[in-house]
């Protein structure tokens, strides 16, 4: 998000789900949206019947492919190689858009020096995709002017994330893919609020808004709100804060409904980073696994007992309303936080939700006209900067923010570890259709755990019958950083050389493999590609 | 545009629509048991028989296009003979156990009984007696109640893309069942069960947990993934009993199996019910809110006045609200001093 940010002036998906529907060219790269956004899918489907094309670029023969017309099964990290391979055909073929270059971008001669290189035959060498497959998949997307891309952390889970979406962005300046009704960037986001998340300010660098903390009339303007002093130093990023705690500096963290425990990578790292910490307060609604390291653990409510807005992946603020009382004293977050700021000397007090969200409405003019009696029965996409503004559907149909948009030369760089003779295999990581995140709540949900309650490892039957491994037996599998023991999933979805792992499950957490290398600039980790090896064995006492 | 007299009532359509289409534009009713707005026509059922000028017998207005100057009648007491007789063919083979169905007072069958005094049965006689064998925990089959609409078919085709179910058999053993007979083995995302008229496809985990009585169904927003589809908490006695979604929604009534079959861990036993504080040992111990606030406050104030405000970091979450976190970051920034906050959008 944070690239996509830094190119364009907003880190968001560009069109509306609803959009789906009128696109001539879907291209889904990283990403698993059958099984990871599944009503997204459907709306791709309903695209498709009404006769768009699809193309899907995955490691994986994810299910979405069933519909592709065009499957580009690349090695995993080599996405900018098949990126670069498809804008070097389309600038060949000469499909780029000429007017939308001339009047909207800049740089095209850097673009161009740099994809020089990748011709097809070259990108073929790198990403294992065959030639013919990657002009074909150029042809489609720059052949249409009204195509969408859609893209998960299979883009963005890389030391060279960051890179992979310059490289997505290419496309679309390059084909003029942006701006207009149907056709745009999609970042799909894997959480209910993760969009609102950051909105609201969560993040180390900008105050909601993503306006900048160290942008002295910026700060002011939020001291004067806040009648507050402010720090105007950037704070650290979630995998800067465990790498700090690690190192003895950060002495306490607060979490509010996180479980980083499970969802960082190299579990053994996280653990002994929390552990070392002077004070962990954690808020949760359960005794997560990182709630259980705590010094003190305050419950909280969960989205069924609360009332407030989420917004979802396509920057639609939505409401949600309080169904049930909470469990025994479980409090709501809000209040909570309001209670220990008090205690901190800094008084907070707001009568309801809608207090908060009308003072965040002040201080960020793209909420500035949603209310909650506005979206009573149906959700607003912002901008929406007044109260008569009906939302915006589409990003960036008067031009970019900040004018000219540039093109980024992006050089492919293998990722940090790669298959050796040591460790043969390529692990990737993600979620499963019925499993959700790190599993605090799909878990405690008797028929998800009843029908997806085990972890498994996918193995290519080509791997399984080599090294003599049956459909269901155990395997341990072993990176540089620790060891699982789980099931062996012998399946089609994975080539030979790869193997994939849900990341739901404690018992055998892929977090526990994964490398804590991280992309230089959004500081996001390498969940997509470690290199690992496997070994047969019995049962999972033996691993224990 | 294509103008069509229905009823006396004059309309004009856009071309493509079919009679239905038209009659529900005008706000006329005709009944129907297979026709779902979001699917194909199906033309199963029979029910929505309309007589139009020129065409000797009645014909399905669901398949059947509007085409210029159309004049066409829903009611009549011939129409409305076949729809009865057309339904007591349906209830013939049809378990008469309303008052233990999971759908009834949401049942588009028992509607329609009553609408039309389905009393007596003329054609009682032999029944189909399926023997329920699913071991899947989320969809319960009762394929006695099933009237072959193919809604649950369609949906599963057209919307979903899995085609798990179809037709099998012929006549009067005609059934709908996944290849084989087996075991349904899907995506389990319900919308089977979203589009079945009748109580032959359900949730597992509504049985007896209450019906239409003294359930209140609040609007909110999935908290699963960042699609953030609207669902329907239905809640009886301070429980989430059932999740449904509106059809009139952006979503279109569509889920998945999370977000329409994972709602029990709001309920959960695990649930924190009180703070807890570490001791010494090791272990928790129950705390007041009074008591573990104090003391967590404290100690960030011990450690913010020794180390610095920069030595303390706060991780805010994607589950909670805008309002949450926009609380939480303003507590990190004003009450704590830091600009350490993040969360989870990494990861």
């Amino acid at each position: 998000m944070a690239s996509l940010a830094t190119i364009f002036g907003s880190g968001a998906m560009t069109n509306s789900i609803k959009e789906i529907e009128g696109m001539e060219v879907i291209f889904t790269i990283g990403s698993n949206t059958k099984e990871t956004h599944p009503v997204i899918a459907n709306r791709m489907l309903k695209a498709i019947r009404k006769g768009a094309r699809l193309i899907v670029a995955d490691p994986r023969k994810v299910p979405l492919v069933k519909f592709a017309e065009i499957f580009l099964r690349l090695r995993p990290g080599t996405d900018v190689a098949l990126l670069n391979g498809i804008a070097h055909v389309i600038l060949k073929e000469g499909l780029q858009n000429d007017e939308f270059i001339t009047e909207r971008t800049e740089r095209l001669e850097g673009l161009k020096k740099s994809i020089e290189a990748f011709t097809p035959e070259a990108a073929s060498k790198i990403t294992g995709v065959p030639k013919e497959d990657i002009i074909k998949a150029a042809l489609l997307y720059g052949g249409s002017r009204r195509a969408g891309i859609f893209y998960t952390m299979g883009i963005t889970q890389h030391t060279h994330g960051t890179d992979n979406v310059n490289a997505i962005a290419n496309l679309a300046l390059l084909t003029g893919n942006i701006g207009r009704e149907s056709t745009g960037i999609n970042p799909l986001r894997g959480q209910n609020n993760v969009q609102g998340a950051c909105d609201a300010g969560c993040l180390p660098n900008v105050y909601p808004g993503y306006q900048r903390v160290d942008m002295p009339m910026v700060k002011n303007r939020f001291q004067e709100a806040w009648k507050a002093t402010l720090s105007d130093k950037e704070g650290l990023k979630s995998t800067e804060m465990i790498k700090s705690a690690a190192e003895g500096k950060l002495k306490a963290l607060y979490i509010m409904g996180e479980n980083p425990l499970i969802t960082d990578p190299n579990i053994g790292h996280t653990t002994k980073a929390l552990e070392n910490l002077d004070f962990l307060l954690v808020q949760d609604i359960f005794l997560t696994e990182t709630a259980a390291l705590a010094d003190v653990v305050l419950p909280a409510t969960c989205f069924a007992e609360k009332n407030g807005t989420f917004i979802n992946t396509e920057r639609k603020v939505q409401l949600v309303r309080k169904a049930v009382e909470p469990p025994g004293e479980a409090r709501e977050d809000m209040r909570i936080i309001s209670e220990l700021s008090v205690r901190l000397g800094y008084p907070m007090n707001y009568s309801s939700s809608e207090a908060a969200f009308e003072e965040l409405g002040n201080l960020w003019p793209a909420l500035a006209g949603i209310s909650y009696s506005r979206i009573r029965s149906e959700g607003i996409h912002w901008p929406c900067p007044t109260k008569d503004h009906p939302g915006t559907d589409y990003l960036y149909k008067a031009g970019f923010p900040r004018g000219r948009v540039s093109f980024s030369a992006v050089e492919y760089i293998p990722p940090a570890e790669l298959a050796d003779d040591e460790y043969p295999f390529v692990l990737t990581t993600g979620r499963n259709l019925f499993q959700y995140h790190s599993g605090s709540m799909t878990r405690r949900v008797a028929p998800i755990e009843a029908h997806a309650g085990e972890p498994y490892v996918e193995i290519s039957a080509e791997d399984a019958s080599r090294l003599g491994i049956r459909d269901g037996l155990m395997i341990r599998v072993k990176s540089r950083r620790g060891q699982i023991g789980l099931k062996a999933l012998i399946t089609g979805r994975v080539s030979e050389g790869l193997l994939f792992i849900p990341m739901h499950y404690k018992e055998a957490a892929a977090n526990v493999l994964t490398s804590d290398a991280l992309d230089p600039y959004a500081k996001t980790p390498e969940f997509k590609v470690c290199a690992v090896k496997i070994e047969k064995i019995n049962s999972y006492e033996e691993v224990l | 545009m294509i103008k069509v007299l229905i009823d006396g009532k004059a309309g004009a359509v856009k071309e493509g629509a079919t009679v239905l289409e038209a009659a529900r534009m005008l706000n006329i009713p005709i009944p129907t048991l297979c026709h779902h707005p979001k699917l194909s026509p199906f033309g199963g059922c029979r029910l929505c028989i309309v007589e139009i000028k020129g065409i000797p017998r009645p014909v399905t207005s669901c398949t059947t296009p509007v085409t210029e100057g159309m004049e066409v009648t829903t009611s009549t007491p011939a129409l409305e003979d076949l729809r009865k007789t057309v339904l007591e063919l349906i209830l013939s083979d049809h378990p008469n156990d309303c008052m233990l169905c999971e759908r009834a007072g949401d049942c588009t069958l028992q509607e329609l009984a009553y609408f039309y005094d389905v009393k007596e049965n003329r054609f009682a006689g032999e029944r189909r007696i399926y023997e329920k064998k699913d071991g899947n925990p989320f969809i319960e089959r009762d394929m006695e109640k099933c009237i072959l609409c193919g809604r649950c078919v369609n949906a599963c085709e057209e919307i979903q893309g899995v085609s798990a179910i179809d037709f099998a058999y012929r006549g009067f053993k005609s059934k709908i069942c996944p290849p084989y007979e087996h075991d349904l083995n899907c995506e389990f995302c319900g919308q089977c069960v979203a589009v079945c008229p009748t109580g032959a496809l359900t949730g597992k985990g509504w049985s007896h947990k209450g019906r239409q009585k003294d359930i209140k169904e609040v609007d909110t927003t999935c908290p699963y993934c960042g699609t953030g589809c609207g669902i329907t908490l239905h809640v009886k006695r301070n429980e989430v009993v059932r999740v449904t979604s509106k059809e009139s929604g952006w979503n279109e009534g569509w889920l998945c199996a999370k977000g329409r079959f994972g709602y029990s861990f709001i309920g959960s036993p695990e649930r924190l019910r009180t703070p807890l504080i570490k001791e010494a040992a090791g272990g928790f111990r129950e705390a007041s809110w009074d008591e573990a606030l104090e003391y967590a406050a404290k100690r960030l104030k011990e450690i913010k006045e020794k180390h610095g405000p920069d030595s303390i970091g706060g991780l805010s979450s994607a589950r909670c609200t805008n309002e949450d976190n926009y609380l939480f970051q303003k507590f990190m920034r004003a009450a704590i001093g830091t600009n350490n906050v993040d969360h989870c959008a990494r990861l």
